[in-house]
């Protein structure tokens, strides 16, 4: 059936392929709990998805305050999409606050649904509106929908045994219902979580219930919408999906890593955002033989699993930037007695506390080069949500094979942000096994595999290798403490070769789009979506623009030279004030062109072509 | 699949069994103290307080049944973290202050292992004092050897956390203004469960010191007085020396009166909430009023107590503070597990990766 002739049995039905709606309110109002629901919603529907939540990093910033709005973007599609989207086509603003900050991303003739009790002058006050847009005709150029939710919503509850203050927090549920109307998506998935989750206290359970469907049927029975809207399934590869967050992603990873290793896992780590939810996700593994670690600060969290790698398990420790700066002393050591070790820095804007909850890439060169001396470790880092399942095995594989700790560079973007996720066959996950060492006989605890360089595992309890590793540099081969010069010399350039070799391991860098050109845009981590969309959107324009996503970011794949040499210039777009580009100019004097935005928040796919279009244009020159 | 020991890829890995402390099995392992000197050559400054600890520690060794290659000792900075390069055991010499998190998540991965954590008054109580703390409260399996020489010997003589108030030093010419802490008072208050003083020089003491921290399970804390020749000299000299010790030490013994002196006429007593030193035989006092030690009270008032008594006010207590009975951290840690594995079977990887909701496209 085509889209006219159903348009034609149902003449209130209008077929979109792609919307993205942001919900927004207090910090109090539940605005990431229902943009949560609408996304598994959508993605248990099979619509291709993508989210951006954007909270603030205050608890409760004083409720009604422009600090404290807090938002979650969807977009959901009936094709394959990259990004959360660019801007909303529709704005659910539940208080003048949340209109304020949020309604200058809204474009022209957007839909904008707003809590109309809430504009009230004690909030107009707080959101420092000299006026009220709703009656001044500042939101002329929108499509406004002014809906009285928090009366309409009290209404529904009426006779359940409940405060007014109690029946007021579920009116996230009546703009969720009424939402679910509008894109005529089931509410069961909703009702049933309500049910689950609200098992002990049924009056709340019932009330968030009422709200769901109260809002629901407003859509329905109201003439303030003429028309609901239909985005039809996505065309995903086959196999079994679910939604997944990185951070989710990177958990589960590590968990499949080691069981691919046969090694429990150790996980130490001390509480920051946005890191927090792999340790809570990883503790929740006990019948794995899971062991998390909460320490007592970053430096004990790297410290235990240091202590637990040379045991001879499989050692993590997670942060964000401030605490890989700490951790960076112990990251030093780790390289030096050459232990497998993954560190996983899920950025966040900076310098020092910066915005924790916001986006940025800021650490790459931190974890590059943020030690003493020439301290060389392998960087990898997810470019989606989903990979960063992939590349915590990776980050495994690499660290158990080479003997060395690896950093692993999530973002507060791919951490919370989530997308479906194809289920993987754990058939064809690669094995994560390496030996220990166990004959006494011929061990060296400095003599290198001649393949991989890496120095063999010898964990205690093995009888006859009882020996002595440390900060301190050790002979080759022998690893006695030496301060012989040759010795150093020899095992500072040995420990770099080992981390270059890498580049001959790691699949190589593969491009989209033509292969060779006037434009190349080389990314890494979370700008992934808003790359590729804009270099579809490009080619399709017929302009030959190719993108390139690094995932190995320490060594290089081998072909990245030869890849960047095939396009008469590199945009390197980065949450950063230039860090991939330095290293790739440093590395192969090639003149990558940064493009470089540090807001807190993702690229927009219309930006990212404007700066390739201007490139394109100056071709000239 | 399975790895090298045969495990499977879907199993968590076993715990070894903890080979137990006794004796018959230290006949069984049959070793010496030679077995545990390592071919390094040891380079301390010779006069060196660290030889003796080092002697005493090799000495006890054999002791406790544990094969060499299950017993790792794991070191920071400074002039004690040289240690586990001489014991012929596994060793790991760690960065500065941080020793006590390596052990933790080496003891928290590996209870199988008997973990020796060597340290001094700069290394525990400055930058690693975070880690004290919280190792001693989370009652790590760990045994930690503190030499106090008053001094940072490594870096050539500046003042430390217990150089004594006024200290003259390279660091601090006019005098440190800085308050010196009380080690065992510390380690009392991050809840230890074993607490002990010994002294270099006391060889007898020290190893039955050891010996008692070795065989006690959970987190010891072990003071060891040092003598650091070069740059602090002496710092001990007043109460330790052969001559003055019986006189100016209280040798603690657990359920005996804490009695001390030349002529065992000496004692403590306990005056309002305030010890105070008494003779026996004067002023009426017999044996039967003075302080009866007890390293198990429920409480460490005792051992908190004795901790902040030193010389000159007091004789130095040396021998058991404390020694308590409460579960380790790596055992709690095994229980959960255990706990968890019996109340939904071993983890299925399959199952967690398909958790949640899912759909299937065709």
């Amino acid at each position: 059936m085509t889209t006219t002739e159903q348009q034609a049995l149902d003449p209130d039905v209008q077929e979109l392929e792609r919307v993205t709606i942001r919900f927004a309110g207090d910090s109090g109002d539940g605005m990431q709990l229902t943009g949560t629901q609408f996304t598994r919603t959508a993605a248990v529907f099979g619509n291709d998805i993508s989210t951006l939540p954007d909270f603030p990093a205050e608890i409760r910033a004083p409720a009604g305050s422009l600090p404290g709005v807090s938002g979650f973007q969807i977009s959901f599609s009936s094709s394959d999409i990259h990004t959360p989207g660019d801007r909303p086509d529709v704005l659910v603003a539940m208080n003048p606050a949340a209109l304020k900050t949020n309604v200058g991303d809204l474009p022209a003739g957007g839909a904008l649904i707003v809590n109309s009790d809430a504009f009230t002058q004690a909030n107009l006050n707080k959101a420092a509106y000299s006026g009220n847009p709703l009656t001044d005709g500042s939101l002329k150029s929108y499509t406004v929908f002014e809906i009285p939710i928090s009366t309409l919503n009290t209404r529904s509850l009426e006779g359940l045994d409940m405060t007014s203050k109690q029946m007021d927090l579920t009116k996230n549920f009546f703009a969720l219902g009424l939402m679910f109307w509008l894109y005529e998506r089931s509410m069961e998935p909703t009702l049933n979580w309500i049910d689950d989750k609200f098992a002990a206290r049924p009056v709340i359970a019932e009330a968030n219930k009422r709200a769901l469907k109260a809002g629901y049927a407003y859509g329905e029975t109201t003439e303030a919408f003429h028309t609901h809207y239909r985005v039809r399934p996505a065309k995903l590869e086959p196999g079994t999906y679910r939604n997944i967050t990185g951070n989710e992603g990177a958990a589960l990873g590590f968990l499949a890593a080691s069981r691919l290793a046969g090694r429990d896992l150790f996980y130490g780590s001390y509480p920051i955002t946005p890191a927090s939810d792999i340790l809570h996700q990883l503790s929740g593994y006990k019948a794995f033989g899971v062991k998390t670690f909460q320490a007592e600060d970053e430096i004990a969290a790297i410290g235990a699993a240091i202590g637990a790698s040379y045991g001879g398990a499989l050692a993590l420790t997670a942060s964000s930037g401030p605490g890989i700066a700490l951790k960076s002393e112990a990251m030093g050591l780790a390289v030096m007695v050459e232990l497998p070790l993954v560190v996983v820095d899920v950025q966040r804007a900076g310098p020092s506390t910066g915005m924790p909850t916001k986006i940025e890439q800021g650490d790459l060169l931190q974890v590059m080069f943020g030690r003493n001396s020439d301290s060389p470790m392998p960087i990898v880092a997810p470019a989606t949500p989903g990979e960063c399942f992939e590349l915590a095995i990776e980050a495994c594989r690499i660290a158990l094979r080479y003997m060395t700790p690896v950093a692993y560079l999530s973002d507060a973007f791919l951490a919370t942000g989530s997308e479906p996720w194809r289920i993987p066959d754990i058939a064809h996950l690669p094995s994560l096994v390496v030996d220990n060492a166990t004959d006494a006989a011929t061990f060296r605890p400095y003599q290198r595999d001649p393949k991989t360089l890496a120095r063999p595992w010898a964990i205690p309890g093995t009888p006859g290798l009882e020996h002595r590793v440390g900060g301190l540099e050790k002979a080759d081969v022998i690893g006695n403490v030496s301060y012989d010069p040759d010795n150093h010399h020899r095992m500072m350039t040995l420990r770099a070769a080992k981390v270059d070799g890498i580049a001959n391991d790691i699949p190589p860098l593969e491009v989209f789009g033509p292969e060779r050109g006037d434009l190349l845009i080389l990314g890494w981590g979370s700008t992934y979506g808003a790359i590729r969309s804009a270099v579809e959107r490009l080619d399709a324009d017929g302009k030959a623009v190719a993108h390139a996503h690094l995932r190995h970011l320490n060594p290089f794949p081998a072909n990245t030279e030869q890849v960047l040499r095939s396009y008469r210039r590199v945009l390197v777009p980065e949450v950063n004030l230039g860090q991939l580009s330095m290293l790739i100019r440093a590395r192969f004097l090639i003149d990558a062109i940064g493009y470089n935005r540090v807001r807190g928040k993702p690229f927009r796919i219309a930006e990212i072509i404007e700066e390739a279009e201007r490139l394109l244009s100056e071709k000239g020159s | 699949m399975t790895d090298t020991n045969g495990r499977s890829a879907g199993a968590p890995v076993e715990v070894p069994p903890q080979p137990p402390l006794s004796p018959e099995n230290a006949a069984i392992i049959k070793l010496t103290r030679k077995d545990f000197v390592s071919d390094q050559e040891v380079r301390w400054c010779p006069g060196c307080g660290d030889y003796s600890i080092l002697a005493q520690t090799q000495k006890v060794m054999p002791d406790f049944g544990y094969p060499r290659e299950n017993i790792v000792f794991i070191s920071g900075i400074g002039c004690s973290g040289r240690l586990p390069y001489y014991m012929n055991t596994y060793g790991f010499h760690s960065i500065h202050g941080r020793a006590p998190t390596l052990a933790t998540g080496l003891k928290a991965a590996r209870p199988d292992l008997m973990v020796w954590v060597i340290t001094g008054d700069g290394d525990a109580l400055s930058i690693g004092g975070n880690h004290v703390l919280h190792s001693m409260r989370r009652n790590v399996d760990i045994n930690m050897v503190m030499f106090n020489n008053r001094i940072y010997g490594l870096t050539k003589g500046q003042a430390s956390p217990t150089s004594e108030f006024g200290k003259r030093t390279k660091s601090t010419p006019a005098g440190t203004v800085d308050t010196p802490i009380m080690p065992l008072t510390i380690a009392l208050a991050a809840e230890a469960s074993f607490v002990a003083r010994s002294v270099d020089t006391h060889t007898e003491h020290l190893q039955q010191t050891l010996e008692r921290s070795g065989r006690h399970h959970g987190s010891c804390f072990v003071e060891v007085l040092q003598n650091c020749n070069i740059f602090n000299d002496g710092a001990w000299r007043e109460f330790t020396d052969r001559e003055v010790r019986e006189d100016r030490m209280l040798v603690l013994e657990h359920g005996k009166p804490m009695i001390f002196g030349k002529d065992r006429n000496k004692g403590i007593r306990l005056n309002g909430l305030h010890p105070e030193v008494v003779t026996i035989g004067e002023n009426g006092i017999t044996e039967a009023d003075l302080l009866v030690h007890d390293e198990q009270a429920e409480e460490p008032y005792l051992a908190l107590m004795l901790s902040r008594m030193f010389w000159p006010a007091f004789p130095v207590p040396v021998g058991v503070l404390r020694a308590v009975s409460r579960p380790t951290h790596d055992q709690l840690i095994v229980d959960q597990l255990t706990a968890a594995v019996a109340r939904s079977g071993v983890g299925d990887l399959e199952q967690v990766l398909n958790g949640g909701e899912t759909w299937t496209v065709e």
